[in-house]
């Protein structure tokens, strides 16, 4: 080969480290690995990269005569160690690590003490019995400093493997846990046992002992401070991100980074700072910032921890070939395998035995197997026997290639067969599947429950201090680290809710969005139901004509003025046109279904179903602005809310013409968008056609508190919109039968009252309706009662006209004050009016079914 | 606490309440101690009114439902062997003994464990969970974050989710498939009552 020309390539290698091709190569191997699943099926990844890095290695050697690259410990340590610890820190399953946290650090502290103490003790005497080659020149200090870092467990081999196992969360946690823990072990016994190597065992005092103990627990303690100082900070910034939504991730990692490197710097436990910071941030971090940041968060984290995952075991195969730092010896090699693996199970097997006087379930004898099994060893003891100072230390050779065996020993032949152990032992597997609304109900009832028999039987357990923390966190801490909102809205089982809410509406959204048939009945989030007879159900969604609407489109229009007129016309037609119909329906479907009351139960339930489910989809989306408007909403809207949740019950009073029904559509669009600011932008836009008056109803219902008062018929935005959808202007139906809602005075800002005020006045000389305030944003639409356009359509067409007139009329006359308290009286009064007034029949005012015709506009434009 | 240590023989009926309940002496020793502390007055019986002044428990949201466990329908009072009786339910499941057959069905077996939470959502006891107990449950346990429209959102969700046949109710065989997959052993079980 022409050796000039050989420097110009290899330039770039040799002073980086590492070069950009090959670095760049690296994270397309696990997605070539995903690629060829049945080889990965049975060979873990990391038993493939580390192939695939020998391969490599070999080639580079052959080509340039000599190892090019190598794993340098500064750079495992300051790049590529973190992110895989931030990543599995951050998405520790908090409270499964809580809770097995007594026995993980038992594990992780005295476990690894055990290891490495054992260990280099048994190496020394396989050494003074004079089984090992002379050329190992170590004492007892340097096979306890050996031992030391060959009893890490590697995280990143652990959860290569065992994610990939899919083992029972318990074990999971608790091999896991404890590989992460005890690297932080390892790392300050190392040091310190590396201090005495270099003071030389000699000048070691018996206070140099007793300090070795103390920085022991200073280090570990000090790192997780760090960590938690850090996590309460990042906590802190992210909740004043909202107006920089776009630096919230770079902030989550800066600051885990920096938690790092603080530690690292004031020579503390830096893999234990980050952990911590990772799982004590997440509950608020997630909290605070946007989904968008979520998603980024967990998809760089994920995609930084498994491409540093694929350098190292990719460098681990290629430092191995660089025969040059090794030295063999037979019996030190051998003798480290045997011990390490002989020490960890008798280390497991004592420590599970004093764990399980303590622990409920009991670590059966199949958990003992795997964990001992499980102590894969990797990278963070590669680095550290790299890391070894070789004047000082005379056999690293010896111990970098003993590392390197053991390293793929347990990474190879353990990893390979970990997935057929675990299997044949019939090891629980976890099971995935999204968490029911049920289960986590019950679940937080469970905690409950066992709390207050803690209580009563006197114990303060864990289950105590648990409480007693979250109690805590949510008087102060909570308060302190989280955004106003999203505290308000902090509640793990509407969480859950609100995830299966965001789900099926994707999934509705993804289906067309249009009128449910019955193939869109079953939600993917909810078990099917077998007793539901699906056709029955769509019959009667065609029948009754009042199938739930969900098009999109429909709902969210663009208003403009001839909608305002079309809608004019289409209450007229409404009004003649639809009412014939909705009877015939009406009796029709009662004919045929109120017999069978299940399906009528059935039906009932769907359409409640997916109005709330629409509804809370939105609500989720603003919980911002729903929670302040209905904060709004409470102050001073208590007594409406209640009229109209009597109206909803005078009309559920009448059975019988269930499928026709009261509409109470609320367009709240200007509350929306006067509210919109606070939340993002980019959520913003989208779904606006939530019934501003149903979260009256639904405090309605619950004021009256019994089960049947959420029918159906005012949960559908019925046959109005149907009827709509036949209609041009199908868009428009926020212009049917306007039934001013009392909803609409609660909603108008104070600082809107004077202009609104005003705009009112010109509105009641135009067409206003009755008395009613009109806000900017009345588009509240209410549906006379069913049983009124049933019983006398004639004078509704009839009656239309003449009666704004007189109202207004009235309402001004009436005067400002009563103006406000006049809506809250209309929706109660108006069934009852015209139970009164049905027989006279007169042109009097007892029905406020007005074609009221968008006031926002009118005030607006 | 109980520091008074009550000897074994102190105890009405011991050896019957070790059969029926499965605990060892010493824990029946220990209740004994707790039963005894709780009962200021040494009557013998405890009120709900005893139970009640346990201060942690008035922050626990299920807490006035816990207490009312204790006491029989229309009863004020509960001796010492129905309050162990209760407490039983909490015992830790041992593999072994369970799989003994020809014996009543221990205290604390996942079924008597569901039935314990289930009766505490089912506050008429009429074998459902109506929409409205759900209601009641979830308004104890979730915050106050949470409005009355999305907390009856939650109750309208999750009784769909349970409910299948379609009668608008949780039925306990709905409510025990639906934590199915949950470890009720462990999860409604008290290491301290072994």
């Amino acid at each position: 080969t022409p050796v000039p020309s050989w420097p110009v390539r290899t330039w770039p290698w040799g002073s980086w480290g590492l070069g950009p091709r090959s670095d760049a190569l690296f994270p397309v191997c696990p997605a070539v690995f995903q690629l060829s699943r049945k080889v990965t099926s049975v060979v873990p990844e990391s038993c493939l990269l580390i192939l695939l890095g020998l391969g490599l290695g070999g080639i580079v050697l052959a080509i340039a005569k000599r190892a090019e690259y190598q794993l340098e410990p500064s750079m495992f340590f300051l790049f590529l160690l973190p992110p895989i610890v931030l990543d599995s820190g951050y998405f520790m399953p908090s409270r499964l690590f809580f809770d097995n946290l007594g026995a993980i650090l038992t594990y992780a502290v005295i476990g690894t003490l055990w290891n490495s103490f054992a260990t280099g003790a048994a190496l020394w005497g396989v050494k003074q019995a004079g089984l090992m080659d002379a050329g190992v020149d170590a004492g007892l200090m340097d096979f306890l400093l050996f031992g030391s870092l060959i009893s890490a467990v590697d995280p990143v081999a652990v959860l290569a493997v065992f994610e990939e196992v899919h083992i029972n969360e318990t074990l999971f946690i608790i091999v896991f846990g404890e590989s992460l823990l005890n690297d932080a072990v390892t790392v300050v016994l190392y040091k310190v046992f590396n201090s005495f190597v270099e003071m030389g065992p000699a000048h070691v005092q018996a206070t140099d002992y007793l300090k070795g103990v103390a920085s022991f627990f200073v280090v570990s303690l000090g790192g997780a401070a760090v960590g938690l100082l850090f996590a309460f900070l990042l906590a802190l910034i992210t909740r004043f991100t909202k107006r920089v939504r776009i630096i919230e991730p770079l902030f989550v990692f800066l600051l885990a980074y920096m938690a790092y490197l603080a530690a690292e710097m004031v020579s503390l436990s830096s893999i234990l700072a980050v952990t911590f910071c990772g799982i004590c941030c997440k509950k608020y971090v997630e909290a605070n910032i946007s989904r968008k940041s979520r998603t980024t968060v967990k998809y760089t984290m994920k995609t930084l921890a498994s491409s540093s995952e694929t350098v190292i075991f990719m460098f681990l195969g290629i430092s191995a070939v660089d025969t040059s730092k090794w030295a063999w010896d037979t019996a030190l090699v051998l003798g480290t395998l045997l011990f390490i693996l002989l020490f960890r199970a008798v280390g497991v097997i004592l420590q599970t035995w004093v764990l399980n006087r303590f622990r409920l379930t009991p670590l059966d004898r199949i958990d003992q197997v795997v964990m001992s099994y499980g102590g894969l060893r990797g990278a963070v003891a590669f680095a550290l026997v790299i890391l070894l100072d070789g004047d000082k230390v005379r056999a690293k050779d010896y111990f970098v290639a003993t590392t390197i065996v053991v390293v793929f020993f347990t990474v190879l032949v353990q990893g390979l067969t970990i997935k057929p152990l675990v299997k044949w032992l019939k090891v629980k597997r976890s099971d995935h599947h999204k968490p029911t609304l049920n289960e986590e109900l019950h679940e937080h009832a469970f905690d409950h429950i066992l709390a207050a028999v803690e209580d009563v039987v006197g114990h303060h357990g864990y289950r105590y201090w648990r409480d007693r923390w979250e109690q805590f966190d949510k008087r102060y801490l909570s308060q302190l680290l989280m955004r106003k909102s999203a505290y308000r809205l902090k509640d793990e089982i509407w969480d859950v809710y609100c995830k299966l809410n965001i789900r099926d509406a994707i999934s509705f959204v993804d289906q067309g969005g249009h009128v449910l048939s019955a193939s869109r009945l079953t939600l993917p989030s909810m078990p099917s139901r077998t007793s539901m007879s699906e056709s029955s159900v769509t019959n009667l969604l065609r029948e009754s004509g009042s199938g739930a609407c969900l098009d999109l489109q429909v709902i969210d229009t663009v208003r403009s003025r001839r909608d305002k007129e079309d809608a004019v016309m289409h209450h007229v037609l409404c009004g003649s046109l639809y009412k014939p119909r909705r009877r015939y329906k009406a009796s029709y479907s009662r004919h045929f279904i109120s017999p069978s009351t299940q399906e009528r139960q059935d039906k009932e339930i769907f359409q409640q179903n997916m109005k709330r489910r629409l509804e809370t989809f939105k609500s989720t989306k603003h919980n911002v602005c729903s929670a302040k408007s209905k904060a709004r909403l409470k102050k001073d809207g208590r007594k409406k809310v209640r009229c109209v949740g009597a109206l909803t019950c005078t009309h559920r009073a009448s059975p019988s013409f269930l499928p026709a029904a009261a509409v109470l559509v609320a367009v709240d669009s200007d509350d929306e968008e006067s509210d919109s600011s606070e939340t993002e932008k980019e959520e913003d836009e989208g779904i606006v056609f939530i019934a501003r008056a149903t979260d009256a109803i639904l405090q309605g219902k619950k004021a009256s508190g019994s089960l049947d008062v959420c029918p159906s018929p005012r949960i559908i935005p019925p046959s109005p919109t149907s009827a709509e959808r036949e209609l041009p202007w199908k868009g428009d139906r926020g212009d049917l039968a306007v039934y001013i809602s009392s909803e609409t005075t609660k909603i108008v800002p104070v600082d809107m009252q004077a202009a609104w005020k005003q705009s009112i006045s010109s509105l009641e000389s135009v067409a206003s309706p009755p008395g009613a305030e009109p806000g900017p944003h009345a588009k509240t639409v209410a549906g006379p009662a069913p049983e009124e356009r049933q019983m006398m359509p004639e004078p509704r067409t009839c009656f239309q006209f003449p009666n704004p007139l007189l109202r207004s009329s009235r309402s001004q006359s009436a005067g400002s004050p009563e103006r406000t308290e006049q809506p809250e009286l209309q929706p109660l009064m108006a069934p009852d009016e015209h139970g009164r007034m049905s027989t006279s029949a007169g042109p009097s005012n007892s029905r406020w079914l007005i074609q009221f015709n968008r006031p926002a506009r009118f005030s607006d434009g | 606490m109980g520091c008074q240590n009550s000897h074994p023989s102190a105890i009405p009926e011991l050896e019957e309440i070790m059969q029926e309940t499965g605990f060892s002496q010493a824990s029946v020793v220990r209740l004994y101690d707790r039963f005894q502390a709780l009962d200021k007055q040494q009557k013998g019986y405890l009120s709900k009114y005893d139970l009640q002044g346990i201060g942690e428990l008035a922050v626990n949201p299920l807490g006035d439902r816990i207490i009312n466990a204790f006491f029989k329908e229309g009863e004020e009072l509960t001796d010492f062997r129905s309050f162990i009786r209760v407490l039983a339910h909490f015992r830790p499941v041992e593999e072994e003994k369970s799989k003994e057959t020809g014996r009543p069905e221990p205290m604390n077996s996942r079924l008597r464990k569901l039935q314990f939470a289930f009766q505490l959502y089912d506050q008429d006891s009429d074998g459902k969970i109506s929409r409205d107990e759900m209601l009641q449950v979830l308004r104890l346990m979730v915050g106050i974050q949470v409005t009355e429209e999305q907390l009856a959102c939650i109750a309208e969700r999750t009784i769909q989710e349970a409910d299948q046949d379609g009668d608008g109710a949780i039925s306990f065989e709905e409510f025990a498939t639906s934590v199915e997959k949950l470890n009720i052993e462990q999860r409604m079980s008290l290491r301290l009552l072994k």
